[in-house]
């Protein structure tokens, strides 16, 4: 049976970049795809554009293009990513810059148009999933992004692209394109769309297969972690697979690594719904079948959903924060102290505090509540808070870093700051509605 | 014992849900976490941190169970103001829950440093390592 090699170069932005390379020189690819685009990246990215109209993707695009299109472009691997993020347009152009600077001519660079669907939003005014209200009932929107299947990529490779670069789509769909190109799957094969979507999500983020974010030490030692591989998948005509790793590399490929990433961030594990198919993980079946090598079936499909999801990016106020640290005997309860002094001096201030965070890193910050009687050698007080406002949100770090010479004794390395928060809203909007685009430029 | 010793977990988020895939080391103790490991305990286990529902997934052929916890990250990752938005910790904090031992592990040490002396003694890798 014919197989395609797929390489995963990145699971999110600021991903280690030699790995990539290391896959590229040595994965025997066909495909190498870099995943990039967290939840409000475009949202930020979108701010961006607007101050600089060739601004606005990736801000990593041009170091990760340096390092692997060379490699790429002489082994013949073609290179699918979401790196456009707010501007696909503007990153096929930085790509060419990089490629015409490394000397490299006869390749083709793609853009992928259409997640943009702010105006469509707009106009439509779809009622929000996370929250009651509409659309329109938020305040200072900035974007709004379908998740795009993998189609227009796919058109992309039909045109003869050796980079494919997106903004929004949904991050198993840029996996399941080459497949659905160079096997010939129809768009309405779910079976097939979902046993590949669900390689696809194996391979979306990148490390975390290979036994990044696994190791325990005792537990599960992951070998080599410092030089962690990145996964390739061999993936079958018949949509099964084997998910491995370039020899040599360091971390593991084990079934008990891929069940992590098999189930990470699937909620029903027979309803995982993406663009292009709901993937059905219910009846997945892993087995090592050598070292570092594990092979994948039983995933499958059902027919694909009616309306795309759209992230609409949106102002929602203000984060103020600040921290500071205590240390030695009794660091616990001056840390305590702390708290409480800053607390009072917010709510006589006037900030809201109800859902602000008063926490003691080191005891109760991530934990939970801390059990009784422990006394740490050092605690680190941090109070965060959301505010309506600019000024709102400095007053929660400057009350902090006030303790410098208003709080308990031994008070060290204060420090503060604030953002203004970016949060992200979801929606539906019908698919036929959003118009899909392919711009290929040639260097 | 802790479901640390019998169990390996990891946490996702999207908006305001977190999950936690919890997933036995030994294909035996499966059963076992299924029926100590409810989404009640997962729930009570989370008070303070978890604000709705709790809904419990099982996968048996990948020994796994899928938790899905509503209302459980202040907002969410954008929106949060705690230290980890994500609820990235909330698998680590999950592998504190006290659960019994197995039948069969009772009668031996149930605690990794037994279970180190063991394998020192030239008996067979602790469970884990089995994959």
């Amino acid at each position: 049976m014919r197989t395609l090699r797929i390489g995963s170069g990145a699971g999110f932005a600021d991903d280690r970049v030699d790995p990539a390379v290391e896959l590229a020189e040595h994965g025997r690819l066909d495909h190498l795809v870099f995943e990039c685009l967290a939840e409000r990246t475009i949202a930020l990215a979108q701010r961006r554009r607007r101050h600089d109209p060739a601004a606005g993707h990736d801000e990593w695009l041009a170091e990760r293009m340096e390092a692997v299109l060379e490699p790429c472009a002489r082994r013949g691997i073609r290179v699918l990513t979401n790196m456009g993020a707010a501007n696909p347009v503007a990153a096929a152009e930085t790509t060419a810059e990089v490629a015409r600077r490394l000397g490299l001519t006869g390749l083709r660079i793609a853009a992928v148009t259409g997640d943009d669907v702010l105006d469509l939003v707009h106009r439509l005014d779809p009622g929000l999933l996370d929250r009651a209200g509409t659309a329109s009932s938020l305040d200072g929107v900035l974007s709004a992004n379908a998740y795009l299947g993998c189609e227009p990529v796919v058109r992309a490779l039909a045109a003869g692209a050796d980079v494919v670069i997106t903004g929004r789509i949904a991050d198993p769909a840029l996996y399941l394109a080459p497949l659905v190109h160079e096997f010939g799957w129809p768009l309405d094969d779910w079976q097939r769309l979902g046993a590949g979507l669900g390689v696809g999500h194996l391979l979306e983020c990148a490390g975390q297969l290979t036994g990044g974010y696994f190791a325990d030490p005792g537990v599960h030692d992951v070998p080599g972690l410092a030089r962690l591989g990145f996964p390739l998948a061999e993936v079958a005509e018949d949509g099964t697979a084997a998910v491995t790793k370039v020899a040599g590399t360091g971390g593991q490929v084990t079934v008990a690594t891929c069940t992590e990433q098999l189930l990470y961030e699937v909620h029903d594990p027979a309803a995982y719904v993406c663009p292009d198919a709901v993937v059905d993980f219910s009846g997945a079946e892993l087995r090592q079948v050598d070292e570092d090598v594990v092979a994948v079936s039983g995933i499958t499909g059902r027919p694909r959903p009616d309306r795309l999801k759209v992230s609409i990016g949106h102002l929602d106020g203000w984060s103020g924060h600040g921290e500071i640290s205590y240390a030695g005997p009794n660091a616990l309860a001056r840390g305590q102290l702390a708290r409480d002094v800053v607390r009072e001096r917010l709510q006589r201030a006037g900030v809201d505090t109800a859902r602000a965070r008063f926490d003691l890193v080191g005891v109760d910050a991530v934990a939970g509540a801390a059990p009784p009687g422990a006394e740490p050698p050092e605690v680190r007080l941090r109070v965060a808070a959301r505010t309506g406002d600019h000024d709102a949100a400095r007053r929660v770090g400057r009350e902090v870093t006030a303790l410098w010479l208003n709080g308990p004794a031994g008070g060290a390395g204060a420090t503060r700051g604030e953002r203004e928060i970016v949060a992200v809203a979801s929606a539906l909007v019908p698919r036929e509605l959003v118009t899909t685009g392919v711009e290929v430029r040639e260097v | 014992m802790l479901l640390h010793e019998l169990a390996h977990a990891r946490a996702g988020d999207k908006g305001d849900t977190a999950d936690i895939t919890v997933i036995a080391h030994r294909p035996e103790d499966y059963e076992h976490l299924r029926a100590h490991v409810t989404g009640e305990r997962v729930r009570e286990h989370f008070a303070g941190t978890v604000r709705g529902a709790v809904e419990r997934h099982e996968v048996p052929q990948l020994r796994a169970l899928k938790f899905v916890l509503h209302e459980a990250l202040d907002g969410g990752v954008t929106r949060s103001p705690r230290l980890d938005p994500h609820g990235k910790s909330l698998s680590s904090r999950l592998l504190a829950l006290e659960v019994p031992a197995p039948a069969e592990r009772s009668t031996r040490s149930g605690h990794r440093s037994g279970e180190r002396s063991d394998a020192a003694a030239g008996e067979p890798p602790r469970p884990a390592r089995h994959e």
